[in-house]
């Protein structure tokens, strides 16, 4: 494995990462009844929720405490609490999630203490759960603003107390059809659950028929706060840096049974997670996986031929990522570019543990890359497809090479919120798009152009 | 739904109370504002310059979620797509970003070879401290090119003052160039910015009438034309929110007259060329438009009174940048037959206002710097069938089930010109006769109150 430092430049082209902020208030977005509001100015609420707009095509709200030039200078305290009083009075919310901006922290805004104040002025009746991360985007990225988002919220939320049976799963950053079946895998085990976030209803919801100013659907405060009561934590995503991880601070602090699983994409990585699941509701796995599993394989055998040796290039949020090269390991292509704009630090070492020996010095891995690194990359390696989100588009028409869009964003198709990647469902119609691209870009490329395969 | 007690007077209903406006405001802290920022409103206008190298000092987000996200074509080079940031760490952030700054430019110039160079600064540029201008005189005198730093700290002001520092940055490149050869009859289109090749179909009309652009500003732009701006004998000032301060600006400096166009809707593009040919006051000329308006209007109007037969009568809202586009948005809906009940824009001004309220019929509500919770409860309680808006609007519309149509800078399709309204008269029909409404329930609650409601039947949909 070739661990590929991004060459020395000041400058950076196409970003392959958005900000904290983006993260944070996804994750807020998640939450039953929340608003998210960033500390800042008016620009970040703005451009954060027409990029997540973009993609979900559905309202975002996100409030902006506005900052003036005088914030600036004397602190943005009196523009967050008019910020909170408006936001009480037009969404009446049940919780609302600040995060801070790049902007805020480099002033030094103490956002607690401010809070603290607030809640004094403002009294306890009628105001809803306040909670606040920071997120800086000069440090990380949009995966870090989510996971820190994710470990607040458990923080500053959670409380303890004797055990339920109740499990709470940490999904990652993944797509709305996703939390969707994980909800389902649950509900199949009789499981009770907490998942957090929970944005598979609020950011991919139904026609309305009255506006809804907060969109119903996600994760129950009630819920959360019982957090530190469940019998098991399960966080999805093995390249989360320690701190991040809000099922080992569950573990820590009160005791919960902890987990660490990928993102169950493929065979072998989702049956951990079932086999998981398995054991934490003490019953088999439901017939309908297995049946899905045994598919999945069948699919499996029927196309290897299309597959083997195929060179992809993987770029996304680090844990996609991982998830998306062991799942290309199991069918015989080769994660031969496994690239991220973020610096978790750890995607080399956990690629390391998931690919087979054989493909050692195959794969280029780079973190804290941008696009136009890996298209130096993809000059080299010449994939013959990329998997990622859709900013990936220009180099997959520069270099007439198949996309598959996958995770966030896909700003130039419709469904991205629908598309799934995980479980065996998830993996099986991410096998059949990758053959049937695969397969496509031959059929287009024969001068015989035949119509049966 | 309540109003928050700080914008109460930028909501007014037409005809209901004595006409206080207010607007120009920052926008309330917590309101969920659909603007941007000042960096916003200066990428905005200098994106379209397609030979210059755009650079975003600041932290990632900033660029990243500008990144070809605006239709703005070029037919040349295409620089202005890509998208460049400086990327600040926590170091630079603690130490200043000024040497990460120089580097970046350094080897952008060198890669790229960019006729010019626009640094945009952002919040964090402005708080660090950081001297843009200092930086860029070094790098200008080292490469020979203009390098001009855009002040778009987001958080000095609106959207607004973001194209007044971009109008500041433009006359740093106009007057640079050389002049000879430009005719007299000439012109610089001001604020067009060739979203799906709008400013083409522009150009085309004003050459077929005999009069020569010398720098579309910024729309398909190019550095060097820019330079020559102050040769032409009129600028044409389109979208007067962004570019009113630089025909100021021009006025002031280089003595050249302006005036107000704007390219859409059929009354509104012909008296953009009849405009011109009254200033250059010369007969054949005017000859020349009057034959090219009429042919053109002749060509699109039969096609336009089709559409108009299937959507009289019906309502729509309008929420959009400028109010200036409101105006012709109004007038160019009810060419469609229909009638604007709602109408607001991020950024209008007083006069701007006071013009809408002459514009529109009684009961028409009139906003400034909207939110959704607002724009949601007024598209129905009007019960609108289209809104036209931007990304953000969008979702509202397709929520409630309402049809749509995009007016902003996304846009694939062009709208402006005689051609444009037939485009925008399609897109609008496309959209309120679509049969999928059929299912929403606005429809439904519609058809058992017995109410018109958008009737579709398989012979009119396409
Ligand atoms: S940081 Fe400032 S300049 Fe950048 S998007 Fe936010 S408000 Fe705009
Ligand atoms: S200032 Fe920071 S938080 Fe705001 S958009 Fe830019 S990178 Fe994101």
């Amino acid at each position: 494995m070739n661990a590929h430092e991004p060459y020395a430049r000041e400058v950076t082209i196409n970003a392959c990462k958005l900000c904290n902020p983006l993260g944070a208030s996804l994750v807020f977005r998640g939450i039953e009844g929340a608003v998210p509001l960033l500390h800042g100015s008016q620009g970040c609420a703005t451009y954060i929720r027409r990029y997540l707009i973009s993609h979900f095509k559905e309202p975002v709200d996100i409030a902006s405490s506005n900052f003036s030039e005088s914030s600036t200078i004397f602190g943005g305290g009196a523009n967050l609490k008019q910020a909170l009083q408006n936001v009480i009075s037009q969404y009446r919310p049940a919780l609302i999630g600040i995060a801070t901006t790049c902007l805020s922290e480099t002033i030094g805004d103490d956002v607690r203490l401010i809070l603290d104040e607030f809640k004094r002025e403002y009294g306890a009746p009628g105001r809803p759960v306040l909670v606040t991360v920071s997120t800086p985007s000069y440090q990380g990225s949009h995966i870090d603003g989510f996971h820190d988002a994710v470990q607040a919220v458990i923080q500053q939320v959670a409380s303890g107390g004797p055990k339920k049976s109740m499990v709470t799963i940490f999904p990652g950053m993944v797509s709305a059809a996703d939390l969707r079946l994980l909800k389902e895998i649950l509900i199949d085990f009789g499981l009770d659950f907490l998942m957090l976030p929970d944005y598979s209803e609020t950011m991919d919801g139904v026609i309305w028929d009255t506006y809804q100013i907060i969109a119903p659907g996600g994760a129950p405060v009630s819920k959360i706060r019982a957090a530190g009561r469940s019998k098991a934590a399960l966080q999805l995503g093995r390249c989360i840096r320690r701190q991040q991880n809000a099922a080992e601070y569950l573990a820590e602090r009160f005791g919960v049974e902890g987990y660490t699983l990928g993102l169950p994409v493929g065979i072998k990585e989702t049956d951990r997670l079932m086999q998981t699941l398995a054991i934490l509701a003490g019953r088999d796995i439901p017939r309908k996986y297995q049946e899905e599993r045994g598919r999945l394989i069948d699919a499996y055998v029927d196309a290897h031929k299309y597959l083997y040796g195929k060179k992809a290039a993987v770029y996304g949020e680090p844990d996609l990522v991982l998830g998306m090269a062991s799942f290309l390991a199991e069918v015989g292509m080769v994660p031969a570019i496994c690239a991220t704009g973020s610096k978790s630090g750890k995607l080399a070492e956990e690629l390391r543990k998931l690919l087979p020996e054989s493909e050692e010095g195959m794969t280029e891995v780079a973190e804290g890359v941008d696009f136009e690194d890996i298209r130096m990359l993809i000059e080299r390696v010449r994939p013959d497809v990329l998997i990622g989100n859709s900013k990936g588009y220009p180099l997959a028409r520069r270099y007439g090479i198949p996309l598959i869009r996958v995770g966030f964003p896909i700003h130039d198709r419709i469904g991205g919120p629908r598309l799934l990647h995980m479980g065996y469902r998830g993996t099986q119609q991410l096998f059949d798009r990758i053959v049937n691209a695969l397969i496509r870009a031959r059929q287009d490329q024969s001068p015989i152009g035949w119509s049966y395969i | 739904m309540k109003v928050l007690d700080g914008r109460k007077k930028q909501v007014f209903r037409k005809g209901e109370a004595p006409f206080e406006f207010d607007c120009e405001k920052q926008s309330l802290a917590g309101s969920v504002s659909q603007r941007a920022c000042v960096f916003c409103g200066s990428r905005v206008v200098l994106y379209p310059i397609a030979d210059a190298v755009h650079l975003v000092h600041g932290p990632a987000g900033c660029a990243a979620y500008t990144w070809d996200i605006r239709g703005a074509l070029s037919s040349g080079p295409e620089l202005h797509r890509l998208s460049f940031s400086t990327d600040l760490r926590e170091y630079e952030v603690i130490h200043g970003g000024e040497p990460k700054l120089y580097q970046a430019l350094i080897q952008l110039i060198e890669r790229y070879r960019p006729e010019a160079v626009f640094v945009y600064g952002t919040c964090i540029v402005g708080v660090i401290g950081d001297d843009l201008e200092a930086v860029c005189k070094k790098v200008s005198a080292l490469k020979g090119i203009p390098v001009i730093p855009v002040h778009s700290e987001g958080f000095k002001g609106t959207k607004k003052d973001g194209y007044k520092a971009a109008c500041a940055a433009l006359m740093q490149l106009i007057g640079r160039g050389p002049t000879d050869g430009i005719s007299k009859y000439s012109v610089n289109i001001l604020g067009d910015y060739n979203l799906a090749g709008e400013i083409w179909i522009i150009k085309d009309y004003y050459r077929r009438m005999g009069v020569e652009v010398v720098a579309g500003i910024t729309g398909d732009g190019r550095v060097k034309e820019i330079e020559r701006a102050h040769g032409a004998a009129l600028n044409l000032v389109q979208c007067s929110g962004s570019m009113n301060y630089l025909a100021k600006l021009m006025k002031e400096k280089y003595g050249i007259h302006s005036l107000q166009v704007s390219y859409f809707g059929i009354e509104d593009m012909a008296e953009a060329l009849y405009g011109v040919a009254r200033f250059f006051k010369d007969a054949e000329m005017m000859k020349r438009t009057q034959e090219l308006v009429s042919g053109e209007i002749r060509a699109v109007y039969p096609k336009l009174l089709e559409y108009r037969k299937a959507l009289a009568g019906k309502k729509a809202a309008v929420y959009v940048g400028g109010a200036f586009k409101a105006f012709s948005l109004v007038k160019a809906l009810r060419l469609l037959g229909m009638e604007t009940v709602v109408v607001g824009s991020q950024t209008g001004s007083k006069q701007d206002y006071a013009l809408l309220k002459e514009l529109c019929d009684d009961g028409t509500i009139i906003v400034d710097d909207s939110n959704p919770v607002e724009l949601s409860h007024f598209i129905r309680e009007k019960n609108v069938s289209l809104f036209i808006g931007g990304v953000k609007e969008r979702p509202i519309a397709y929520k409630l089930g309402i049809g749509f149509c995009d007016h902003n800078h996304e846009r694939k399709i062009a709208l402006a010109g005689f051609v444009g309204m037939l485009n925008f008269a399609a897109e609008v029909y496309q959209s309120v006769m679509s049969p999928v409404w059929q299912f929403t329930p606005r429809y439904m609650q519609s058809e058992t109150r017995g109410d018109v409601h958008d009737e579709c039947s398989r012979t009119v949909c396409p």
